[in-house]
């Protein structure tokens, strides 16, 4: 088997997949449009990030030559999203088997994996329009949801459209509360840095507040307090002799 | 250089993307599962089966023995309290504005019951009487077997599923079969006005 050579993550990733495939879940999580947008779909997108994490070093280096800021990921992503929030693609995603399979690989695939790949090389500003993009996209299709009378799914009853509606409403207005909050209290700061060894620069967002000294800053500031003792001592010692000789001079 | 080939990169994924999803919603048009089967028949018509139906005096017949005629269908169920009636509601006024074709034996009306076991055909006749569909060119039929049944509402492109309260949800419209027996067109229900005129074109042309 080969399965034995790949990452943990990576494993875990075709194990989720595997239990979202088998026909007593794809029965539960299908029966109700709330839980295939709500739980199968992301946790499709869950699999695609956990697959991320498996992905080598050397493999990474290569796909970021064509990644600049995770914008052909962040593209890559986004086309495949808007295919699966087609209501005609759902409903085909429920009732012809092609169309299934193409939901189960390319959600992880096409969605999570280059989403999670992406993420990482964002800036400040563009992880800020997706984060503003997906709160909008929960009112205006919450909102859609609420008020329509026209089911948009053949394979789901008005009232499921209604209750997702309800879900998706109270989901932006959750995720907008911790954004607001996190733009009040939070201070924003992107730290670039080399891990030695692999010569690929990671970026991470950080909150300064939190944010402890780094460590090259910290080492620094070790090296110059030793100085400075070493400076203190001679001062020291120079005093001593003056002493020393003063009392001898005398 | 990483810069411009992401560029590239994201340039020809955006134009494949572009056309994947104008592929999928058959060039922006059709969002939903109801709009796209429309789309579809009036883009080429749909070859409907010839299964077996019994009609609300017991007779049996095949949608292929009303060839010739243009055919207009909807699918109930009789005990269906809400949808069902508009659609009965709109065949009474089709059958009134239609009258003249009708006479003339070029057009006919039928309702298909999507619950067999439920609908035999004295259901079947109480719910012509409901309308006042008392004209031989009103028929309510229901088909024999499972297999005759979801054959015809895959061949109609109908999706009928339980709303969990003992009847139905279902996409509810208009159907209009052409003299070869193929599914022509789909329209909504409410508007009977539309339907006819585009009928009486059709007679027409």
């Amino acid at each position: 088997m080969t399965s034995g050579r790949w990452p943990l993550p990576v494993r875990l990733a075709v194990l989720l997949m595997l239990v979202l495939m088998t026909t007593p879940v794809r029965h539960v999580l299908e029966a109700s449009m709330t839980a295939q947008m709500l739980v199968q779909l992301p946790l499709l997108v869950v699999a695609g990030w956990l697959i991320s994490l498996g992905v080598t070093a050397r493999a990474l280096t290569r796909v970021e030559r064509w990644n600049h800021s995770g914008i052909t990921g962040l593209i890559v992503a986004t086309v495949a999203a808007a295919f699966w929030m087609l209501p005609r693609s759902l409903d085909a995603s429920t009732s012809h088997p092609l169309m299934a399979a193409a939901k189960y690989l390319s959600v992880p695939l096409l969605i999570g994996l280059p989403f999670a790949l992406s993420w990482r090389r964002m800036g400040f500003v563009l992880r800020g329009l997706i984060l503003a993009e997906i709160v909008a996209s929960c009112f205006r299709l919450g909102w859609l949801y609420r008020i329509s009378p026209i089911r948009l799914c053949t394979n789901y009853g008005l009232d499921d459209q209604r209750r997702l509606g309800g879900i998706l409403l109270a989901l932006g207005g959750g995720l907008l509360v911790w954004l607001a909050w996190k733009l009040l209290w939070g201070r924003f700061e992107t730290v670039s840095r080399i891990r030695p060894g692999e010569g690929r620069v990671y970026r991470r967002t950080v909150q300064t507040r939190y944010c402890r000294t780094p460590p090259h800053v910290a080492s620094i500031r070790r090296e110059s307090d030793r100085h400075s003792n070493r400076g203190d001592d001679a001062v020291m010692a120079q005093h001593i002799e003056l002493e020393h000789g003063a009392a001898a001079g005398v | 250089m990483t810069v411009l080939r992401t560029g590239l990169a994201s340039a020809a994924l955006l134009l494949a993307g572009g056309g994947a999803l104008a592929a999928a919603t058959d060039g922006f048009r059709a969002f939903t599962t109801e709009t796209a089967r429309r789309v579809a028949v009036r883009r080429q018509p749909v070859d409907l089966p010839a299964v077996v139906l019994q009609d609300q005096s017991g007779a049996r017949f095949t949608l292929a023995d009303l060839r010739g005629k243009w055919l207009l269908v909807d699918f109930i169920y009789t005990r269906c309290p809400t949808v069902c009636t508009v659609l009965g509601g709109d065949f009474a006024r089709l059958e009134r504005q239609l009258a003249g074709p009708i006479a003339q034996g070029r057009v006919r009306l039928l309702s298909i019951s999507f619950d067999p076991t439920h609908d035999p055909p004295v259901r079947l006749a109480a719910y012509l009487d409901r309308f006042g569909g008392r004209s031989p060119a009103w028929q309510a039929a229901r088909p024999l077997t499972a297999e005759a049944l979801r054959r015809l509402t895959a061949a109609f492109g109908v999706t009928v599923i339980p709303d969990g309260l003992g009847g139905f949800t279902h996409n509810a419209a208009i159907h209009l079969v052409d003299p070869e027996g193929r599914l022509a067109d789909i329209f909504d229900l409410g508007d009977p006005v539309r339907i006819s005129e585009a009928v009486l074109r059709s007679l027409d042309p």
